[in-house]
């Protein structure tokens, strides 16, 4: 059984449909990635999972179907790290990793360690205000602060946007290892649809609100017009 | 009005009389900023609100209560009370325009006000205070107890207050659903709670600030309008996103408005809130965010 | 648009001809209250042209009606020089006197957004009846100045109440036209883009500072013609004539009127008359509803109807009558237009 299933669902913005039946699935442990063009409906995709956007159709997790309500999904144990990264800009460092704990009891020091584990640099910066921090810190903040839920499932929007290729490389080889060591489940879109695939285990590809391919990333790989459109050789 | 001599003494028990005018505007104002930064509302029924709660606190008095005992009841009132209107009134119109709130929460006022005519009727009433009125000797200038007991109350009240914003997890959960109200909901924080939180905060604060102020002034319907404004003030003058100066802000107003009403002489009592709110819109234009606030830089 | 235009129109002259034909329908004192309603809706027009097209909230535009009131009431007892000014002329010096005050607030308010320029204003609603008291030799402290009665024109045969009727309405019917080719014109554009977005505003080349003064000066100006015609209909101007709280009706109109609906002010300028002067009627019919007995004589009464409606209309309908009026009539207009 997997851990997240996506039965047809289907997303709009007033009466604008972006997202016409997808179904999608996540396994336990699993890093499965969602690529497409803008507009295609990635970032739709995850917020339908999160309850952030009106949605039709069912969405799974653990066997349980999710209600429509962000803090209901939290509590399941999803983190969403939206667009934008989605830190709280005003609040520090600190005060943001504790929030990431919210939905939590006991004791919360040992995986802030953790997480400063992963990145030294946040707890360098632990009593700074968020909003000083550069991107790619934020980014790290944005992780780090899913990390303190201890969640299931990491929904991913867009990491490596507008960051330097270190920092990006940075950030992918910490979400390999939280992988490996915590068993944590990851879903992520990207534009970036060569990165993706080489840390993706497998990939869908959306086209304006749709599944057309889905597949291994060496199927994708493999696949003639998804190296044209998204792969670019 | 002719002046009377001046003295040290006299000064020095004007300064006090000030800082206790303005830990009244402090607490209010406070409890404005609080729900301002949450949802971004004036509530204008604050005062009311506030005046409603003191009078619970003075028929529970009427039927034998001591004030220390009513006090906490009250509390517990003012704070249900304020989390069944945000939950009843505002919530239904979360996302509409600012003025569509603004003008729920005036007829809200109107409403608790006209309720308290009828219920407690328009007279004047002695509320007796916790505090003796006598006058004790610190450093020479007498000063009452009563202002002292108003004083120590507001900043044990704002210390926990802050306190509990700083060290609790709930605390800092209603911090991260005023600033950020998505992302709270990502990380699990019930948002629509805490905004019914805030109000019920506000609520216990304007409580704590009707109680303290009916004994000095009497207690009746319109006690707190003025009140009110200098608290708008107050809070207008600290910034109205920051809490802390919505506590400095109301110690300055209420010691300058009482220094000016009193030493000049053409601004007497009849002119105190037009000057202090001249004095408010000079600093909004030189420093539009208050003395404390930013001034938030949006993107477009 | 030419068919909106024409609605538009067609509702214009059929509400000039009620207005013209009313007063012989209806008592003496109902054309009296019916020209406050008048008054109450000219202000309403130029909150309108402030709040619903600038996006400017005043909560003190009952000060410049207090104002326009005061200049009337200056004019007409103590004169210009020594010579007193016959009631009708100073009717637009109010609304000048009004205009500038509103000005004069305008420019500081261009700093100041949503609500600090709320609470400044408010604060101007407080502190205006505090001058009449400072300054009580030439504003008359809190008893006031009396006017002489209104009396209609020489040779013109109607009761004084139908004389203010006609004067109160004709004055606010030319207003209404003044404002409904204001908004839809150049200016109409720009405050409304200015509401929307002032950024936006701004990088099409409108200048904020000019309009939104603009916008305020005219406000003001509607203000200060309707309190001087209800100094003149009043016969004295004291700061109770004005009360703070008039400041809070005007807002409340405007809201259930609905912010940018011109024709829907007559319906919060008629709310606003009738829950303050009739609000023991409200009482009494909710004494219908089962297990309330409300005693309509209490005082406190009218405060509570007033603001339980307040809430009721906010809660229930929060575009206001304009709004209503749009949806039953936006359908109907755009059907007949794609038609033709």
């Amino acid at each position: 059984m997997s851990l997240l299933e996506l039965e047809s669902v289907g997303a709009r913005y007033g009466p604008v449909k972006v997202l016409h039946e997808v179904s999608l699935t996540v396994g336990e442990g699993e890093l499965v990635a969602v690529l497409g063009a803008n507009g295609a409906g990635k970032t739709t995709t995850l917020r339908a999972v999160s309850g952030t956007v009106r949605r039709s159709g069912d969405v799974v997790f653990e066997g349980h179907k999710l209600p429509r309500r962000p803090e209901a999904t939290a509590r399941a144990g999803i983190a969403h790290v939206p667009e934008g990264r989605g830190t709280f800009s005003e609040l520090s460092v600190w005060e943001n990793l504790r929030l990431g704990a919210y939905t939590r009891r006991g004791k919360i020091r040992d995986d802030a360690k953790r997480v400063y584990a992963f990145f030294p640099r946040l707890e360098e910066r632990r009593d700074q205000q968020a909003g000083t921090l550069s991107g790619g810190e934020q980014q790290m903040l944005a992780l780090g602060r899913a990390m303190m839920a201890r969640p299931k499932l990491l929904l991913l929007d867009e990491p490596s946007l507008g960051l330097a290729p270190l920092v990006v490389k940075e950030i992918f080889e910490a979400l390999a290892r939280m992988k490996e060591k915590d068993g944590i489940s990851v879903l992520v879109v990207e534009q970036n649809a060569n990165l993706a695939l080489a840390h993706a285990g497998r990939a869908y590809v959306l086209e304006v609100g749709r599944v057309v391919v889905a597949g291994t990333s060496d199927e994708l790989r493999a696949n003639e017009s998804v190296r044209r459109s998204y792969l670019g050789y | 009005m002719p002046l009377a001599a001046f003295t040290w003494t006299e000064f020095a028990q004007q300064i006090a009389a000030g800082v206790r005018e303005g830990a009244i505007y402090a607490g209010l104002a406070l409890a404005i900023v609080i729900i301002y930064r949450s949802t971004r509302v004036i509530n204008f029924a604050q005062g009311e609100m506030a005046t409603f709660t003191t009078f619970i606190a003075w028929s529970l008095m009427n039927r034998g209560l001591s004030f220390w005992v009513a006090f906490p009841i009250v509390l517990a009132i003012a704070f249900a009370g304020g989390v069944t209107i945000e939950r009843v009134l505002i919530r239904p119109v979360e996302n509409a325009p600012v003025l569509t709130i603004v003008i729920i929460t005036l007829g809200l006022a109107l409403l608790l006000n006209g309720l308290m005519s009828i219920i407690w009727g328009g007279a004047n009433r002695q509320f007796r205070g916790p505090f003796s009125t006598r006058t004790i000797d610190v450093g020479g200038v007498p000063i009452s107890v009563q202002d002292i007991g108003i004083v120590v109350v507001s900043i044990a009240l704002v210390a926990l207050l802050a306190l509990f914003f700083r060290f609790t997890k709930l605390g800092l959960a209603l911090r991260a659903a005023a600033v950020n109200p998505d992302s709270s909901r990502l990380a699990g924080v019930r948002v629509g709670w805490m905004l019914a939180l805030g109000w019920g905060i506000a609520a216990v604060l304007g409580a704590v600030a009707g109680m303290m102020i009916a004994p000095v002034v009497f207690l009746d319907p319109n006690m707190m309008q003025t009140i009110l404004l200098y608290a708008f003030a107050a809070a207008v003058l600290g910034g109205l996103d920051s809490p802390a100066g919505a506590v400095v802000g109301g110690i300055l107003l209420g010691v300058t408005i009482t220094l000016l009403g009193r030493y000049v002489g053409f601004i007497g009592s009849t002119l105190k809130l037009p000057v202090a709110l001249l004095l408010i819109l000079i600093l909004l234009l030189i420093r539009p965010g208050g003395l404390f606030g930013r001034v938030a830089v949006r993107r477009v | 648009m030419r068919l909106r235009l024409s609605v538009e129109l067609l509702g214009f002259v059929a509400l000039t001809a009620i207005v013209a034909e009313l007063p012989r329908f209806v008592g003496d004192y109902r054309a009296r209250e019916l020209a406050i309603v008048g008054m109450y809706f000219i202000a309403l027009l130029g909150l309108s042209i402030l709040t619903g097209y600038s996006g400017q909230i005043s909560l003190g535009h009952g000060a410049f009606m207090a104002i326009g009131g005061y200049t009337t009431a200056i004019l007409t007892v103590n004169g210009f020089y020594g010579h007193p000014v016959r009631d009708l002329w100073t009717i637009p010096i109010a609304g000048v006197v009004a205009g500038i005050a509103g000005l004069l607030v305008g420019v500081p308010a261009l700093r100041l957004s949503g609500l600090y320029l709320a609470l400044i204003t408010f604060g101007i609603a407080v502190s205006f009846p505090q001058l009449p008291k400072k300054f009580d030799h030439f504003l008359g402290g809190t008893t006031g100045k009396i006017l002489n009665l209104a009396k209609p024109p020489y040779g013109l045969d109607t009761t004084t109440n139908d004389w203010i009727y006609y004067l109160t309405w004709g004055i606010a019917l030319v207003l209404l036209l003044c404002a409904w080719l204001l908004v839809r014109g150049k200016t109409g554009r720009a405050l409304k883009a200015i509401r929307d977005s002032e950024v936006a505003a701004a990088s099409s080349g409108i200048s904020l500072a000019r309009y939104k003064t603009l916008a305020f000066g005219i406000s003001a100006f509607y203000a200060g013609i309707a309190g001087s015609l209800y100094a003149i209909a009043n016969a004295y101007v004291n700061p109770d004539v004005f009360p703070i709280i008039l400041s809070v009706y005007l807002v409340v109109g405007l809201a259930v009127g609905g912010l940018d609906s011109l024709p829907g002010l007559i319906a919060g300028a008629a709310l606003i008359y009738f829950l303050q002067n009739h609000a023991d009627t409200v009482a009494k019919w909710l004494n219908h509803l089962p297990a309330l007995s409300l005693d309509p004589k209490q005082p406190g009464i009218s405060s509570v109807v007033f603001g339980a409606v307040l809430i009721v209309v906010m809660l229930l309908v929060p575009t206001g009558v304009g709004g209503l009026l749009r949806r039953v009539l936006h359908p109907l207009t755009t059907r007949l237009y794609t038609r033709s």
